[in-house]
């Protein structure tokens, strides 16, 4: 009997699964597996081109030091841009969460979501023309300010910092809410009672409590951040080479299919190990 | 069939002689490059009666590919004269015949007897454009105009300085800096030396003619590389900038329409080849900003102002000009390592 209830339970949940599995498969694993599938070939297999399996794609990595170069140049963009995000956005989400109440929280709400709205290429022309020489930033400082100022961080590596922060803050500012949201007052009110300062409950009480939603957001940030390309690309200019850039050029301008996905697997593994090394930490800051 | 139709159909017949049906010619070329002008496109169906379709590619490497995985979809290819030879190696294009295209008598014999254009011993592309890749310098930031690839160099336009992010052009640009031929590059290492010297002076790579001409508006740049014939669209929409062939030398290019042979048209695909070298055809488009001709007639036919004919046809530039070979895979490999560890470097 309980068998019977056993299996019929398992199918259930199966049935219930099962659409998101299938997504999964299509939209994540056969992609992913068609790419690791070229990663092992000589030459893009289109029409009457030769091609053979091969892990050169791979050893093309450690020939040279121009790879892993590049990829230590992206991993210190991913961060520095995280840090900075951390540090911008986690008292942005306290203030949402703990001082503002009512409606104008609403309309922050709104403001901290509206850039993801546009199109993120349009968000990194516009940095370009308020970062340039002679463009908004400096007009605008020249105006307001008693003495000149020269203001051209565009085609330099604060600029792309300064892209990618704002890309991507959303993300740790909403993580970094919803932890915070659930921090019960009084637990703050205990602690104040107890004539702990404000430097202690933050220590002490709301940091360690809203730390699975900082961490949250800072993976969330680093990992799209280490492969970027667009961003450098246009904000970076002579600097603007890392990793990400590398692999696009594969992809687009040399049309070296199999490297563009092998340096991609690559990236995808360093990750994934990087991210392993720091679970027992992210672990423990869960529980 | 609509009457419009039959009436183009019974012109064509008419003004060629041959065309017994109104054909839909497919063109694979770069995008906004001449063969895609409406007014050139109209012209060619009102006196052919065969439409033509557009599709792009954004890298030569694309081109190849799409011929070799659509056979039958295409009916003329624009080929840079540097891959000609590999796509007839590869049986992705057939010969031209020189006997339907009447306006290839007023093309040149140095062009048309090109020798990767004749790869396998047959005219496989039709001469077209030719122009250069050089130099432009904003005229509102350097007083006089340079005679030298130095200026690259000159640590007073330092920040102020760009080249495309490509490898090959990297490389044979400093090839004409060291006084090397562009084709057989002897001393990499001081390719490598020049290069590494030119990166500080660098303020960003361009990709596009877009790209390029944003830069110069903003005053970014005062010295950039650049191809001629985007140099006279740019000068055309009155921007600041002067076109230069230093006395070092600068990169030819030459551009030629084949007709892929897979292609089921090839008796409308000659007659479009011939309407692209028709100086009637050339004259307009130059006035938009074009590259070269390659048909004499075309060349002479244009204003004596006109940038093609002002810069480019002084022989004295012309013999100047090295015109890039076919480069091997294993060379493209070590340009494009060699200037992807200067970019990494940075």
């Amino acid at each position: 009997m309980s068998t019977v209830l056993a299996n019929q339970e398992r199918l259930r949940i199966f049935g219930l699964l099962s659409p998101a599995y299938l997504w999964l498969t299509v939209a994540i694993f056969l992609p992913l597996s068609a790419m690791l599938y070229f990663s092992f070939l000589s030459e893009v297999p289109f029409g009457d081109a030769e091609w053979s399996h091969t892990t050169e794609n791979y050893e093309a990595f450690f020939q040279t030091s121009t790879y892993a170069i590049l990829l230590w140049k992206s991993i210190r963009l991913g961060l520095i841009v995280t840090l900075v995000s951390v540090l911008v956005g986690f008292p942005c989400a306290y203030v949402l969460a703990k001082v503002i109440k009512g409606r104008s929280r609403e309309a922050l709400f709104l403001l901290v979501i509206l850039p993801f709205w546009s199109n993120s290429l349009v968000r990194i022309f516009s940095w370009a023309i308020v970062l340039r020489g002679n463009g908004v930033l400096e007009i605008g400082l020249n105006a307001v300010l008693p003495f000149e100022v020269d203001v051209n961080l565009m085609f330099s590596t604060p600029a792309i910092v300064i892209g990618l922060v704002h890309s991507y803050l959303p993300y740790i500012i909403l993580t970094s809410y919803l932890a915070l949201q659930a921090i019960d007052d009084n637990l703050i009110d205990a602690a104040r009672s107890m004539s702990a300062n404000k430097l202690t409950i933050l220590w002490r009480i709301i940091l360690p409590l809203s730390l699975p939603g900082l961490l949250a957001g800072a993976v969330l940030i680093f990992v799209p951040v280490v492969g970027s390309f667009m961003e450098p690309r246009i904000l970076g200019g002579r600097v603007g080479t890392y990793f990400g850039t590398v692999i696009e050029d594969q992809f687009v301008a040399v049309y070296n299919w199999p490297l563009g996905a092998a340096l991609s697997f690559i990236l995808l593994a360093v990750v994934l190990l990087i991210l392993a090394v720091a679970s027992p930490v992210l672990r423990r800051a869960q529980t | 069939m609509n009457k419009p139709i039959i009436l183009a159909a019974t012109l064509a017949i008419s003004a060629t002689g041959t065309a017994v049906l109104a054909d839909e010619i497919r063109v694979l070329n770069w995008q906004g490059y001449g063969t895609d002008l409406g007014w050139a496109v109209d012209a060619f169906s009102k006196s052919t009666g065969h439409t033509v379709i557009h599709e792009y590619f954004n890298s030569e490497q694309e081109m190849l590919t799409k011929l070799r995985t659509n056979p039958g979809a295409y009916d003329v290819v624009l080929i840079n004269a540097a891959f000609t030879p590999q796509a007839q190696g590869e049986g992705l294009i057939g010969p031209v015949d020189a006997a339907s295209i009447a306006n290839l008598a007023d093309v040149p014999e140095n062009l048309k007897g090109n020798e990767d254009l004749n790869a396998g011993g047959a005219l496989h592309g039709v001469p077209w454009t030719w122009g250069l890749t050089s130099f432009a310098v904003n005229t509102n930031e350097v007083d006089e105009l340079p005679t030298s690839i130095e200026v690259f160099w000159d640590t007073a336009h330092e920040g102020k300085v760009s080249i495309r992010d490509d490898a090959l052009e990297a490389v044979q640009f400093a090839a004409i800096a060291t006084g090397q031929d562009i084709n057989n590059i002897t001393d990499l290492d001081a390719i490598e030396a020049k290069l590494s010297d030119l990166m500080p002076q660098i303020k960003t790579y361009w990709g596009s003619e877009n790209d390029w001409n944003q830069f110069m508006a903003a005053g970014d740049l005062d010295v950039a590389t650049f191809w001629s014939g985007s140099a006279s669209r740019s000068m055309a929409a009155g921007l600041p900038v002067q076109f230069i062939v230093p006395q070092e030398g600068a990169i030819g290019w030459l551009d030629g329409l084949s007709i892929p042979s897979s292609s089921t048209k090839k008796e409308a695909a000659h007659q479009f080849i011939n309407w692209m070298i028709d100086p009637e055809f050339y004259v307009k488009w130059a006035a938009e900003g074009a590259p070269a001709s390659a048909n004499a007639k075309a060349a002479a036919a244009l204003p004596d102002d006109a940038f093609n004919k002002r810069v480019l046809g002084d022989p004295e530039v012309v013999a100047r000009v090295q015109f890039q070979r076919p480069v091997s895979d294993e060379n493209r490999e070590k340009y494009l390592e060699l200037w992807q560890s200067l970019k990494a470097a940075q």
